[in-house]
């Protein structure tokens, strides 16, 4: 059985990805399971999604434990430990990032030394679509990764994104492509692993749940703001700018901003608080100066403010 | 032809195959893709169907019943809380005897919240007079919508049928579906014809009447009680129907592997097919296991069961669902139908596990059945036990400190 994790984050489409890889091994005649798993259900959060394949019936349902492909959209995701992009991997588990870094780079970047391959694509013309290019480019070096033909995957594209307008389809056409070639030196290179292992396997650690009263045992957080400390700002793929010299000051992005991210200088400038602007640009589509830009995030969303001298009043 | 189809996709198919007219709808995770590619459908002209949105779930079943008294066939879809807010609708008009198939998409029930799948909601309407029919994968649920139909119309039956598939475990699980064709739909559920029991403003009736003193009271409820248990003549007919035409045939039992078997896991929904492939694993080592899945809870086919069950020596219940104060409810329903055989299994034994999704591991079954098989042999059955690793526990001790936190400072 083959078995593929993808990570992304809400809006990147690693959800399609899953489906268009999914697609394409169903097309190439094998019995196909694929799903994702939301995690907090919004832009940005990060999710997965997974796919498994194989020649016979699959019973295996659920999450997958020492996948053989780990497909991640963005690495800024590695930073983050509850997006799970490292748990359960078994030893032969190879992990495809996208980014524009080399692999021996991110290697070195992310202080790792698990082999990984790297895929490097275009940022999209259009921030907003439903369909980023992403999961087709995921897909398509996926696919590549698993000794897939580029004709399932082009088939598997049309199944998954029917609808898209022409344009939209090419450009999704063209990115697979691109991506699909790039993996062509590693062509295969994730192989069919066996069934799952024997009866022999360890066995589980069972405990007997020890009873603890209702002082502990409720579920309950003690303490106020607690959802301060969830760190919002790591959801973020893109990132807000402010351009003040462009801006009225007129108080709208601030108005919109459903987290409450926005406050004001001693100025009267509005200023973004990194850490739990989720990147959502509501504040961009509502700022009429066009003040607001989209940059990509670079996963130093811990900073947090953008120029704090923005935002001298903190 | 086979195609990929999610479990809420394979349970849209099935209300737009089964010609389903009337559909009352409200939105809830993990059921809502059922109500969207619906409503796709409608608005592009692909079905002619009517749906309403409305303001609750409680409207909903108010609609869908009141709907199905007329004679209209009609779908329905929740989840989880929105089954409990129903509730009150759901055993209101079961009592009007008109049939119509509410899917639920199970989820575990509040609090704490969470969105992922256990059996509570579906169980909490288990006495309420809706048949319940619980799919383990996709192709499951669509065939199982045209069985509802079916069976829920039946003259010896005309009860609503809930068909209950997993969330996330199904309800957003692709797997190859193969949708009956319109030919095999045609004959298998021609459409539905309530006689006399259907009202029309040309003939005034009044539904849900009340009767004083419990007499008369009794009568309707046991006459309920009857419809309901006719339902397991009725599925295993229609079961083989279905088969006929199309290769796949429903009895009111999965047994996998159970010919010989010694000891077999009792569970139901998606999480069988988990137990499959450990089954499938522990044969490959020699040993004699098998799973019991029952597709219908209500009616329970127990008489079926306790044939299936004649010669294992140990059971492992899992119940995916917790009666506070009783433990797994599968488990003292399997207990109370095998009381009174003489050949029964020596060992019943009952696990929790899957609560709010959390996954059974192979590992974990190959326990279970070592475990059930040690007390058949011995004689000593090992009291109910949670599915719960070390490990889990000190990651829950570990949030807890976090979340007492505040508490902590302030003393
Ligand atoms: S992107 Fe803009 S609107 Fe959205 S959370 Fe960040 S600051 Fe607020
Ligand atoms: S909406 Fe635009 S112009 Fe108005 S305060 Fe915000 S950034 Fe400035």
């Amino acid at each position: 059985m083959f078995r593929i994790r993808f990570h992304g984050r809400g809006g990147q489409g690693m959800k399609t990805a899953s489906r268009i890889l999914g697609s394409a091994f169903f097309l190439e005649g094998y019995e196909t399971q694929d799903a994702p798993r939301y995690g907090a259900e919004r832009r940005g959060a990060p999710m997965f999604a997974y796919v498994r394949a194989a020649k016979t019936t699959i019973f295996e349902r659920g999450i997958i434990l020492r996948p053989d492909l780990v497909v991640v959209a963005d690495e800024s995701l590695l930073l983050l430990q509850s997006a799970g992009v490292l748990a359960d991997l078994a030893e032969h588990s190879l992990l495809l990032i996208s980014s524009s870094h080399s692999p021996e780079e991110l290697q070195k970047k992310l202080g790792m030394v698990r082999p990984l391959l790297t895929l490097s694509m275009p940022v999209p013309k259009d921030i907003f679509t439903s369909h980023p290019p992403q999961s087709s480019a995921c897909a398509a070096a996926a696919a590549q990764l698993l000794g897939l033909s580029l004709q399932s995957v082009r088939q598997a594209l049309h199944m998954e994104l029917s609808g898209l307008s022409d344009e939209k389809m090419a450009e999704n056409e063209e990115t697979a492509n691109s991506a699909f070639l790039q993996m062509e030196p590693h062509r295969g290179r994730v192989g069919e692993q066996p069934e799952t292992g024997s009866v022999s396997e360890d066995r589980p650690s069972w405990i007997i749940l020890p009873f603890e009263d209702a002082r502990i045992s409720s579920p309950a957080i003690h303490g106020e703001a607690t959802s301060l400390l969830m760190d919002t700002g790591s959801w973020r793929s893109l990132k807000p700018f402010i351009h003040k010299e462009q801006c009225s000051r007129c108080d709208l992005c601030h108005t919109y901003c459903p987290e409450g991210a926005i406050s004001f200088d001693n100025d009267g400038y509005p200023c973004i608080d990194y850490k739990h602007c989720k990147g959502c640009l509501i504040c961009l589509v509502q700022c009429p100066l066009h003040a607001i830009e989209a940059v990509q995030e670079d996963g130093s969303f811990h900073n947090n403010k953008q120029g704090d001298d923005q935002c001298d009043n903190s | 032809m086979r195609q990929l189809l999610t479990g809420n996709g394979a349970a849209a198919w099935g209300m737009r195959l089964a010609g389903a007219e009337y559909v009352p709808a409200f939105p809830i995770t993990p059921q809502t893709e059922i109500i969207e590619t619906i409503s796709g459908w409608i608005s592009s002209g692909e079905l002619d169907a009517r749906m309403v949105t409305m303001d609750s779930e409680h409207s909903m079943l108010t609609a869908a019943g009141t709907a199905a008294a007329t004679g209209v066939r009609v779908f329905t879809a929740t989840s989880s809380q929105g089954l409990l807010y129903a509730m009150e609708m759901l055993y209101t008009v079961a009592g009007w005897r008109a049939p119509f198939v509410l899917v639920n998409v199970s989820r575990a029930l509040s609090s704490p919240i969470t969105l992922e799948p256990d059996h509570n909601d579906v169980l909490a309407a288990r006495d309420s007079g809706f048949l319940q029919i619980h799919c383990s994968t996709c192709q499951e649920v669509v065939d199982s919508l045209l069985l509802a139909y079916r069976l829920g119309e039946d003259e010896r039956v005309r009860l609503p049928v809930i068909v209950n598939l997993d969330g996330y475990y199904l309800s957003f699980t692709r797997e190859p579906v193969i949708l009956p064709g319109e030919d095999v739909v045609s004959r298998f559920l021609p459409p539905y014809d309530p006689e006399e029991t259907q009202f029309r403003a040309k003939d005034p009736l009044s539904q849900g009447v009340a009767v004083l003193g419990g007499s008369h009271y009794s009568y309707f409820r046991y006459e309920t009680h009857y419809a309901s248990q006719n339902g397991l003549s009725v599925f295993a007919e229609i079961g083989r129907e279905f088969g006929d035409l199309t290769g796949r045939f429903y009895s009111l039992l999965e047994e996998y592997r159970t010919d010989d078997a010694e000891i077999v896991f009792f569970m139901i929904g998606s999480f069988a097919t988990k137990a499959k492939e450990a089954v499938n694993r522990l044969r490959d080592a020699g040993q004699k296991v098998g799973l019991l899945r029952p597709r219908l809870l209500r009616p329970f086919p127990e008489h079926a069961i306790a044939a299936a069950l004649r010669g294992v020596k140990g059971v492992a219940v899992v119940d995916q669902n917790i009666s506070f104060g009783k433990g797994g409810i599968l488990f003292a329903e399997l207990a109370s139908a095998l009381y009174h055989i003489k050949e029964r299994p020596l060992a019943l034994v009952s696990f929790i596990g899957g609560l709010g999704g959390r996954d059974i591991s192979n590992a974990e079954f190959y326990e279970m059945a070592r475990v059930t098989a040690e007390a058949a042999q011995s004689g000593k059955i090992p009291p109910p036990r949670l599915l719960y690793t070390k490990e889990e526990l000190a990651r829950i001790q570990g949030l807890k400190a976090i979340a007492s936190a505040g508490l902590h400072k302030e003393q």
